[in-house]
């Protein structure tokens, strides 16, 4: 037997199944059961035929997906707490674009961590608008594909942020830490819950959040900043992948004290796990998290979907669509046509290049391999 | 067909076949084409692409603190699961085939579960068993036993994903052995102990190596169960897979490449000495 | 046939000096029970439990959802092509492999074998890197038009990448051990080559065929981690049933997840019985061999 001996993988070909068995039991079949062994295996092949058939037939018939996307359909590559808000929008665009005489059109959209997205538009993925959670994404799109115009914030108005948000605290009923701001994350008896600032753009909020924070009240001190943020990072019981992820760690697990979340994902997790679970506590200053949109122009123009695309990304910006942001917990960038009681609570927000300086600065010396972040996690 | 027939290596003058069958140029033609196709050329663009990184950059890769603990991780989670899934895989061959006992057969089929189910349920529905307030989670916790979100997570989720290899390599050679030795050696006055572990283990090993090997292999490579799981800290529980995924969040691609080829050539050489014990003791053994 | 008295009487002595002490026996079938219950039973009945937690309706609408629909419709369409590509893949490679001796053969095993040792997401990883637009073709296939990652054919790629050794890796050790000879006696007696092949080495083979696909094909439909890395995430067009699972949860729909992630269940418990199927039929064949 060739595959006997040193053979690497050949060896363990003979275990995973039952060849052994198998083998030996159709060496010396005798010729009454091989008969009847066929006819079983006529049964079963024929029941293997049908199964792969009406796969097929299940596949083809009913029109299954076209791997090419369709003039009329645009694609909104989005980050991960955005489903519910963008499921809305889409649907108000779409029929206010019918109205309007445009024909029939469908926004698909796609979710994902805000990193792990901007990649698919960079490889490849066929975006027609990326409405991501952080600016450096889009910027990373903008310079390693060329897509997307290098001044692509000054296209679309207040710095092409249909909305904002900012960074709230999700607690357990009643709050029993005690948690009002950002100073009580780093106290040693409590256990933080967020996502990782390398692949998610909630995480790159937060971290951004305290580490403004600490700006303001250390000032110029970048070591005791360092301190501050390091400390809350060693209260990180569990680092996920994405917002949501560290939602359901949160808020379905039942694990850790805090959730530091984009606002509206705070409101979405009281009405989706219960209001009877979970307290909202808004600190006394946040930071103005600033989710941008622009429109892939590389993309549009291959596929023919500009004036689609470009009417989307302009409707965001109707009153219409600022009362969905509203309702949505995200804070819209014209309060102007919302009634007082939609709009959002009022919050002392501070932006974040005001305090570190352009979004280039911030990505590299902060989240970059070996930036700030990696030297606060690092573990002897 | 054509291109079959060019990729026929027959025609090189230093290869040999032997066999009188006909269709050998036409099937391992194909087979090659298709195995270049489908793992060669993708494998080629990887070590391409890590390439770019140039010896420096692996060194600075390998050097990287964070990079390490991950490597660590992986490696040293995936080993001390895929012993337990053998370990606890001989005892359940054991059983499954030596004693007949209610619900054998279905305990039998369900082995394989693992298997066939998708990572991301498998680690979703895992998560959700052990997390502090889960079924079993919430006995543990009161014992003071957090097993989510830390290495003990990892190991949980590889040791689901690595049983059904452990069971399955071992099984058919447990069926097999032989009743007559074993009817000797208490003949001969062998306790039962003595006969298991002198006369009955021996001939189960390589197989419960390669066992070991396969989940050894699978468990290093998993992402989709143990993700859900891990709680994913830096140098506390994430895995090298995450970290591939991290470095493409970053859009660097090198590092991630240069990640993925450190771990695919790692993982080779651990199952090539795996092997290579393996041969080894199959020569001891006579042939197992 | 034995005499059935002396049988019972030789079952009676091996019994007694070769099995464990009934305590013994016991604890390592509680072992083995309790083993599995907690790491496989009670996983499998919670993904049931959390299904029909809203009652039937609410999981049979679950399934009905147009996006549910679409990403069963993707996954057996990739299942469809991925599991035969891979079929005739595994038979070519195993005939020349256990048909015929050639340098290189054990070099050729480990090769096909590759795909297992690697991570899912490098398996998604590397396509991309192909395929991508950053990748070695990317720009080439834009100039096309052609799109291969984020769409259907970037999804097959990467599963048949997963699935691919399956079908070889079941039939290789199974005709090695056969030989070639029945095939030779075959061609001597006049048949061709194919006739060869259909009528002498296809029964031989074609339980462990099977079993191969139904491995092949369960895996094909489960894969996450490599699809997840190339589908793109598009809702309705590039969702397998997997990925869907993990949009739901991650949407809270937690009802909705599992009732999917049920199916993909009951795929597996279909793979499950039709494996023990086999397995039961080889069982006999093997029983009536040993007599």
């Amino acid at each position: 037997m060739a595959i006997r001996g040193g053979d690497f993988f050949g060896l363990k070909l003979r275990g995973l199944a039952l060849p052994a068995p198998m083998l030996r039991g159709e060496a010396a079949g005798a010729a009454h059961q091989k008969v009847r062994a066929r006819r079983g295996f006529h049964l079963a092949a024929l029941a293997g035929v049908a199964v792969l058939g009406l796969s097929a037939a299940a596949g083809l018939v009913s029109g299954f997906p076209r791997p090419a996307l369709a003039a009329q359909a645009i694609l909104n590559v989005s980050y991960d707490p955005t489903r519910e808000l963008y499921r809305d929008l889409s649907a108000a665009f779409t029929a206010d674009w019918e109205k309007k005489g445009g024909g029939a059109i469908q926004v698909r959209t796609s979710h994902g961590g805000s990193g792990a997205q901007a990649r698919t538009v960079i490889d490849g993925a066929p975006a027609d608008v990326v409405t991501l959670g952080i600016p450096s994404d889009i910027d990373a799109i903008a310079k390693l594909t060329g897509k997307i115009p290098a001044d692509w914030r000054a296209k679309l108005p207040n710095n092409a942020l249909p909305y904002t948000s900012t960074v709230v605290f999700v607690v357990r009923k009643g709050n029993p830490k005690n948690i009002h701001d950002w100073n009580d994350l780093v106290r040693e008896d409590v256990g933080v819950i967020t996502p990782n600032p390398k692949t998610s753009a909630g995480g790159r909020w937060n971290f951004l959040g305290a580490w403004g924070y600490a700006a303001e009240k250390f000032g110029k001190d970048d070591a005791k900043i360092r301190e501050f943020v390091g400390a809350l990072y060693k209260n990180v019981k569990s680092l996920d992948t994405g917002a949501r992820g560290s939602t359901i760690t949160f808020a379905q697990r039942n694990f850790g004290d805090v959730l530091p979340a984009w606002e509206n994902e705070a409101h979405l997790i009281t009405s989706e796990f219960g209001k009877d679970k979970f307290d909202i506590i808004t600190p006394k200053t946040s930071i103005l998290a600033e989710p941008p949109v622009a429109l892939v122009a590389g993309n549009v123009d291959r596929k023919g979907t500009r004036k689609e695309a470009e009417a989307f990304l302009t409707f965001l910006y109707t009153p219409e669509a600022q009362r969905i942001i509203a309702k949505h917990h995200y804070r819209p960038s014209d309060v102007s046509a919302l009634k007082p009681e939609e709009r959002p609570v009022e919050i002392r927000l501070f932006r974040i290049e005001d305090l570190l300086g352009g979004w280039d600065v911030i990505q590299k010396t902060y989240f970059d391999n070996g930036g700030v972040f990696d030297q606060l996690t690092a573990r002897k | 067909m054509s291109v079959a027939a060019a990729a026929a290596p027959a025609r090189r003058p230093f290869f040999r076949k032997t066999g009188a069958l006909p269709g050998f140029g036409l099937a391992l033609g194909y087979a090659l084409t298709w195995l270049g196709l489908i793992v060669l050329l993708p494998l080629a663009a990887l070590f391409l692409r890590a390439s770019s990184a140039g010896l420096a950059g692996f060194a600075a890769t390998l050097s990287d603190p964070r990079v390490q603990h991950a490597l660590l991780i992986s490696f040293g989670v995936s080993a001390v699961a895929s012993i337990a899934a053998s370990l606890a895989g001989l005892v359940i061959a054991w059983a499954l085939t030596r004693y007949d006992f209610p619900g054998r057969r279905v305990i039998d089929a369900m082995v394989d579960l693992p298997f066939a189910l998708p990572t991301a349920v498998a680690g979703i529905a895992l998560a959700a068993l052990y997390a502090p307030d889960g079924l079993l989670g919430a006995p543990l916790a009161r014992l003071g036993w957090q097993v989510v979100y830390n290495p003990i997570g990892i190991f949980i989720a590889m040791v689901f994903i690595g049983l059904p290899y452990a069971v399955r390599t071992v099984q058919p050679l447990i069926a097999e052995l032989d009743r007559e030795l074993e009817e000797a050696a208490a003949t001969l006055g062998a306790s039962r102990l003595q006969t298991v572990f002198q006369i009955l283990a021996p001939p189960l090993i390589p197989a419960a190596l390669t066992g070991l090997a396969l989940a050894f292999a699978r468990a290093l490579g998993e992402y989709g169960s143990v993700i859900f799981i891990a709680g994913n800290l830096p140098g506390v529980s994430e895995i090298a897979p995450l970290l591939i995924v991290i470095k493409l969040s970053e859009f660097d691609y090198t590092g991630a490449t240069v990640i993925a080829v450190i771990m695919l050539i790692m993982a080779f050489l651990v199952l090539l000495i795996i092997n290579l014990i393996q041969a080894w003791s199959r020569r001891r053994m006579g042939n197992a | 046939m034995p005499d059935p008295d002396l049988q019972r009487d030789r079952v009676y002595v091996s019994d007694s000096v070769v099995t464990e002490a009934p305590w013994a026996r016991a604890v390592i079938i509680a072992f083995a029970a309790i083993f599995l219950a907690l790491f496989l039973l009670l996983p499998l009945g919670l993904i049931f439990r959390e299904a029909l937690a809203k009652g039937i309706g609410a999981y049979w609408e679950a399934l009905t959802d147009p996006d549910a629909v679409t990403a069963i419709q993707l996954t057996l369409l990739v299942a469809a092509i991925a599991v035969p590509l891979n079929l005739v893949f595994g038979v070519a490679a195993s005939w020349a492999i256990a048909k015929f001796d050639f340098p290189g053969k054990s070099f050729l095993i480990t090769l096909v074998d590759l795909p297992f040792s690697v991570s899912p997401v490098v398996a998604g990883l590397v396509y991309v890197l192909l395929f991508g637009a950053q990748g070695l073709l990317g720009p080439w296939l834009q100039s096309w038009n052609i799109q291969i990652v984020f769409a259907l054919p970037g999804i097959v790629l990467a599963t048949v990448f997963v699935t691919f050794p399956f079908v070889a890796r079941e039939l290789i050790p199974l005709m090695q051990e056969q030989g070639a000879a029945d095939e030779e006696a075959a061609l001597t007696l006049g048949a061709s080559g194919l006739r060869a092949f259909l009528t002498v080495t296809l029964p031989n083979i074609r339980w462990a065929l099977l079993y191969g696909v139904l491995l092949c094909n369960a895996r094909a439909m489960g894969e996450f981690g490599a699809v997840s890395v190339v589908s793109g995430h598009i809702r309705g067009l590039t969702n397998t049933m997997p990925l869907h699972v993990e949009i739901l949860y991650n949407e809270y729909n937690f009802v909705a997840a599992f009732a999917v992630a049920s199916l993909l269940a009951i795929l597996a418990l279909v793979t499950l019985i039709g494996k023990t199927f086999l397995e039961w039929r080889y069982g006999e064949a093997i029983a009536h061999g040993r007599r």
